[in-house]
């Protein structure tokens, strides 16, 4: 499935890197950051990248609002607003999870950094892995907590996604013990996975950070 | 024949009679022919009905001597049911009922006063939360008799009212949410 899926996806690149190369050809700005559709080498792609930041601010606002709503009391104005902007937002990022993963499945990452010794590697696969994994699990426990009892999750009123037909026992309250702890877990990999970042950048100097900022670098 | 032989083996006819009724009674709980509902008023606007799933106890009664009746229930706190998960999830938590805390809702009878019909008031010693109180339940005696698969059946109905905040539950849900009100209905197969 994957290949053929990339099959589709080389095509689909191919055709907008020529329509956004078309307009651009007579004007060539010396651009420090320079945004591809695909990954290649030595850097990540457009969609990638956005989805990455994207995700990033979502996650980290969606954390600290389920935080905030958890202590609401049940006269505040916002009781009902923000559990809905707080699902709303979830759900999209959800979906944004998806795209990735497809994107992930579809393309290849860039190489690795060369001054990444074996330990470096492994660790920041199982730690991009688990990130992976626990925003899946985060966002599903909120997705079955929010459908227990058969009831969709209006998206901003905008759609609704439907429940799954099966129901568990008391599935919001166990959804709801997987999507606290997972959330928290993921916020502090989140933040080991930052430190890290900006460990590469500041001290060892290299690519980490800048790649999947879209700069290309001289010296990776 | 003297008239003190007729009193005894009147006596003895009634004993045997009462004998007879006075019974140990279980709830049916297992074809659900009782129920633990309760209702909260919602801002002052409508009420919110729920009622607990699992549950299960016993009961003694007498037509011939109604006061004598006690009854004893036990409730798991965590088969709250109120029509939403999410509201379901909230009332299951330390904010409300903390069943992890408090896993079993129970009450035991002291005292049962008939009013002289089918009626009468119940009172008992109910844990919630943790906390035992004194309630006081008003109690309807609806019907007893043979059931046609050869038992024997009482039921009964009870409303009772309780403020959460006797209990140790102070969430705010506003002045018109301050009193439940218990909806009981009991009916139970004699042993």
């Amino acid at each position: 499935m994957c290949s053929s899926f990339t099959g589709l996806w080389n095509l689909y690149c191919t055709q907008w890197t020529n329509l956004l190369s078309r307009g651009q050809d007579h004007q060539r700005y010396d651009m420090a950051a320079k945004f591809n559709l695909k990954n290649n080498d030595d850097c990540y792609g457009w969609p990638i990248i956005g989805l990455h930041w994207l995700m990033a601010a979502a996650i980290f606002g969606l954390y600290f609002l389920g935080l905030y709503i958890i202590d609401l009391s049940y006269y505040d104005p916002n009781y009902k607003t923000l559990p809905h902007w707080h699902r709303s937002a979830g759900m999209l990022v959800l979906l944004a999870l998806g795209l990735r993963l497809l994107c992930r499945c579809a393309d290849r990452s860039p190489r690795a950094l060369p001054g990444h010794s074996r330990v470096t590697r492994l660790m920041t696969r199982t730690a991009h892995a688990l990130l992976y994994l626990l925003m899946l699990a985060a966002l599903a426990s909120g997705y079955f907590m929010s459908t227990a009892d058969g009831r969709g999750v209006a998206v901003f009123n905008w759609f609704t996604v439907p429940a799954l037909p099966v129901e568990l026992h008391h599935q919001a309250d166990r959804a709801g013990r997987v999507h606290y702890w997972s959330s928290t877990a993921l916020i502090a990999l989140s933040c080991i996975h930052a430190l890290a970042a900006l460990k590469h950048h500041f001290i060892d100097k290299d690519a980490t950070l800048t790649r999947i900022l879209g700069i290309k670098r001289e010296n990776p | 024949m003297n008239t003190n032989l007729i009193k005894s083996l009147a006596l003895g006819t009634l004993l045997a009679a009462s004998s007879l009724h006075a019974a140990e009674y279980v709830i049916d709980t297992e074809g659900a022919h009782g129920s633990i509902n309760f209702r909260a008023n919602h801002l002052g606007f409508s009420w919110v009905t729920g009622r607990f799933e699992d549950f299960d106890g016993s009961f003694n009664y007498d037509a011939a001597d109604p006061n004598s009746a006690s009854v004893s229930i036990s409730i798991e706190a965590a088969s709250i049911d109120t029509n939403q998960a999410e509201r379901d999830k909230h009332l299951r938590s330390a904010e409300f009922l903390d069943v992890a805390t408090y896993p079993q809702i129970t009450f035991v009878s002291t005292s049962y006063k008939t009013n002289g019909d089918n009626s009468g008031t119940l009172k008992g010693d109910l844990s919630l939360h943790g906390v035992t109180k004194p309630v006081t339940i008003n109690v309807t005696r609806v019907g007893e008799g043979d059931d046609p698969w050869g038992g024997y059946r009482a039921g009964f109905q009870g409303v009772a009212e309780l403020r959460l905040k006797d209990f140790g539950i102070d969430y705010n849900l506003g002045p018109a949410a301050e009193i439940i009100h218990l909806d009981l209905n009991i009916e139970g197969i004699r042993k």
